[in-house]
């Protein structure tokens, strides 16, 4: 698969395109100039670090070090989902519950489906994909219940004030933030092959694998994905309500 | 017997002091007018007693009971609370009168909640049209029979008469009389409206957190 190899010379002269985004930046004012050289140089910096990394973990082919490796990941995308919380109390925890439990799940079934194996250079790359996407949708269920609490905070009182416990006067709160949180999951689902090929189908047809058989792998991907966001976002949203009350059943204040 | 009571009732926000050492009580079945100027700590008062709210000091009590060792969902069954310009559930009226019902976990009763409406001057006809057609006055009537549905031992109301025509005033307050002769059901009244505090039988006014009694002349 000799066409599969970019050449240093290659990657240098496509590191140009950073400078079209740069002198775009520079022209229009935009002040992304400094966030721009910032990401390059992680981008550069992350993906040969996890280059590496990888490279050491599928030769050692070790269990401890593939769990390892499985737990730093979850633990970088829930602080990540964390930091996108708001302040919002036990996000941490949430997050950590939500990314591992859907995971979990996610690999079982797709290791006992014979679907993958478990080895470090099948069972990395998927966790990685589960949890970016579940870091994604529980970030928009965060925002989403910080938001709604906050808009439908006499709503909630007037539930409250009538004698619902708390799970009934945020139902449709925790209902529209586990949708909001599937959402993009969804719409990426519907226009798969019609908008974009996604990097693990494009990824298998340049390492020249048939289209059908590579569809066969997109497939069981979008699946995996709708199942992981489905299971983060609602083990998020549920767990993450309480946090608006207080153990007197009443709403918080909010700033 | 007072049905509700406070004791040195205090309540502080964001390091300010907004309801001051209130000792107060209410008698089952009557009715209590508080008035007061705006941001005066009355809606933070009754909110306090409907258990929105927990004191930062002091007590309210209710039938003899701390309101803080009680059952918060059982007892806000009991003591019911109404706000001014509330607002509603789902899309039709129905949808309002059977939320009550939901969280009960009981079965809706059609003939009460059209009885319930015809209290308010509702009709029939009302029970499934859809909320957003509602006036003012009429959002208002159908969210104060929400609160009754199953008729509360107290039922505290928040302004909400403020901004309504007098029509509907009259139909508030007949609700209101109603269900306080038929159901002996206490109630507790915040209001700015100068007919209703020179009507009132029982006055009381909060001026910067702390309770001002019987000044109905002041």
């Amino acid at each position: 698969m000799p066409n599969l190899i970019v050449s240093n010379q290659a990657l240098a002269l496509t590191g140009l395109l950073v400078l079209i985004a740069l002198f775009v930046g520079w022209k229009e004012k935009l002040g992304i100039d400094k966030s721009i050289i910032i990401a390059t140089i992680r981008c550069v910096v992350q993906l040969f670090v996890v280059g590496y990394v990888l490279r050491f973990v599928f030769r050692i082919n070790n269990l401890f070090l593939t769990i390892a490796l499985i737990l730093i990941i979850l633990f970088n995308a829930a602080y990540n989902a964390k930091g996108r919380s708001n302040g919002m109390e036990h996000a941490l925890p949430i997050s950590i519950i939500a990314l591992g439990s859907s995971t979990l799940v996610v690999i079982a079934v797709l290791v006992f489906a014979g679907a993958i194996k478990f080895i470090p250079s099948q069972v990395v790359p998927i966790t990685g994909m589960v949890a970016s996407n579940s870091m994604v949708a529980l970030g928009l269920c965060y925002r989403s219940m910080n938001s709604m609490f906050k808009d439908r905070r006499q709503q909630i009182i007037e539930k409250l004030a009538l004698g619902a416990d708390v799970k009934t006067s945020c139902s449709d709160i925790v209902r529209d933030s586990i949708k909001t949180g599937m959402q993009p999951t969804i719409d990426t689902a519907m226009t798969v092959g019609l908008v974009s090929l996604p990097g693990m189908m494009a990824g298998l047809i340049f390492a020249g694998v048939d289209p059908v058989k590579a569809i066969k792998y997109q497939i069981m991907v979008t699946f995996m994905l709708l199942g992981i966001t489905a299971v983060s976002s609602i083990i998020a949203c549920y767990m993450g309500y309480h946090s608006f009350y207080n153990k007197n059943d009443q709403l918080k204040n909010m700033n | 017997m007072a049905i509700l009571e406070t004791k040195n009732l205090c309540y502080s926000a964001d390091g300010r002091e907004i309801i001051k050492d209130i000792n107060w009580s209410v008698d089952a079945g009557e009715i209590v007018t508080i008035t007061g100027p705006s941001g005066s700590g009355k809606t933070t008062f009754v909110r306090l007693l409907a258990d929105l709210l927990t004191p930062t000091s002091g007590e309210v009590i209710f039938e003899g009971k701390n309101v803080a060792d009680l059952d918060p969902i059982e007892y806000r069954r009991k003591v019911s609370y109404a706000v001014q310009q509330p607002t509603l559930f789902g899309n039709t009226v129905k949808d309002n009168l059977e939320f009550p019902y939901q969280i009960r976990n009981k079965p809706f009763n059609k003939d009460h909640a059209l009885k319930a409406l015809q209290t308010v001057d509702l009709g029939d006809g009302d029970l499934d049209r859809t909320v957003d057609n509602l006036s003012g006055g009429e959002r208002q009537r159908v969210a104060l029979i929400r609160n009754i549905m199953f008729v509360p031992e107290v039922l505290i109301l928040d302004e909400v008469t403020t901004g309504l025509d007098e029509k509907t005033k009259a139909s508030v307050h007949k609700m209101i009389n109603y269900i306080n002769q038929r159901d002996h059901t206490t109630i507790i009244m915040i209001t700015h409206d100068q007919d209703e505090i020179d009507h009132a039988t029982e006055l009381v006014t909060i001026v910067d957190g702390r309770l001002v009694k019987g000044d109905k002349d002041a």
